[in-house]
């Protein structure tokens, strides 16, 4: 292994597991039933829904190579197949990687 | 020690069929053929994945790496996209913190925070009692994070046979499935407020600063959603 990529793989794991313990230390003197519980239960939310978006929107990687239109095209018909399937999360998951292989060939 | 039963319930809590397991792995089969692309071989690869278990710190590091980043300069942007995890790990630990239960498992367990787990544990925890919680959660954590490794394997060696299109469809699988997830959770008012205004507000962050778009999102449309749910409590 190149010294530099398994450095590189060791200051990422630690950036991570650093928010993951400091999480695990700070819960320790918090109740479920609390305000601050439910503060930071929307706080982890809504940060998810940020991080959703953004990787949708501008997203890194090679997602970034497909156009804005069909990612978009992508996301409400998923969302569309979501809510008409009661909420399955099985069908509009698969569908979505069906329609973007096929619409980035044409959009 | 970890109670076999609810460890290997928590195990086959993927097995479900509304389980992430499918998205997830799909998308460590992307991050193995990106790795594979940018020169990493396949121990560097699933060494990746099993020490930071978290797609996009593999993806920010993989960019950097690319355009030959620092090592600091990597550090911070991980930091800064895997800060989620903090508020993650203190709106879930609570629920499993058990007086009977020894540290070393909460320490252990929190590398396997990450969304797909979270949700799954959000989801299922209320019909698992407290003391057992966190040997069901190390369950569901050891499940996603093999799946993970698993994907990566597979994407790796599949890397040649897969056309830019179809990376572009296995990239797309995990924020649709975690966008249908998190709308699927907005069953009160502050967790549809949390949601929407993560979603509005990430993106219009992005255009002040890129890096702390998604923590500023995060805190503002968090903040707001708690204050409206208090309030409507009230």
């Amino acid at each position: 292994m190149s010294t530099s990529i398994v450095l590189a793989i060791l200051v990422t794991s630690l950036a991570t597991f650093s928010s993951r313990l400091l999480g695990v230390i700070s819960s320790e003197g918090i109740k479920e039933t609390s305000k601050l519980f439910r503060y930071f239960n929307c706080l982890a939310y809504s940060t998810l829904a940020a991080l959703i978006a953004r990787t949708i929107i501008f997203p890194v990687g090679v997602l970034s190579d497909a156009s804005y239109l069909s990612r978009i095209v992508v996301v409400l018909f998923c969302l569309f197949i979501f809510f008409i399937s009661k909420r399955n999360f099985v069908y509009p998951t698969v569908i979505s990687a069906i329609m973007m292989t096929v619409l980035s060939n044409y959009l | 020690m970890i109670n076999k039963e609810f460890f290997f319930k928590g195990f086959k809590s993927i097995l479900a069929p509304d389980s992430p397991a499918l998205a997830l792995g799909c998308c460590f089969i992307a991050i193995g053929a990106l790795l594979k692309n940018l020169g990493f071989n396949i121990q560097e690869s699933i060494f990746s994945t099993m020490l930071t278990y978290a797609l996009p710190g593999s993806l920010v590091m993989a960019e950097s790496l690319l355009v030959g980043a620092s090592l600091l300069n990597i550090f911070l942007a991980v930091w800064f996209v895997n800060a989620r995890l903090y508020p993650m790990a203190v709106s879930l630990f609570p629920l499993m913190m058990h007086k009977s239960q020894p540290r070393w498992k909460y320490y252990f367990s929190c590398h396997f925070i990450a969304v797909s787990a979270w949700l799954i544990m959000k989801s299922k925890y209320k019909g698992i009692e407290k003391k057992h919680r966190i040997d069901f959660w190390i369950g569901i954590g050891c499940a996603t994070w093999t799946t993970a490794v698993i994907g990566t394997f597979i994407g790796f060696y599949a890397s040649d046979y897969l056309d830019k299109n179809m990376m572009m469809g296995l990239a797309i699988l995990n924020p649709i499935y975690f966008l249908c997830m998190m709308v699927g959770a907005m069953k009160t008012i502050q967790i549809g407020a949390s949601v929407i205004l993560g979603l509005l507000l990430g993106p219009i962050f992005y255009f002040l600063s890129p890096e702390w778009s998604i923590l500023l999102g995060g805190l503002v449309g968090g903040t707001i959603a708690y204050l409206i749910g208090e309030l409507s409590v009230n």
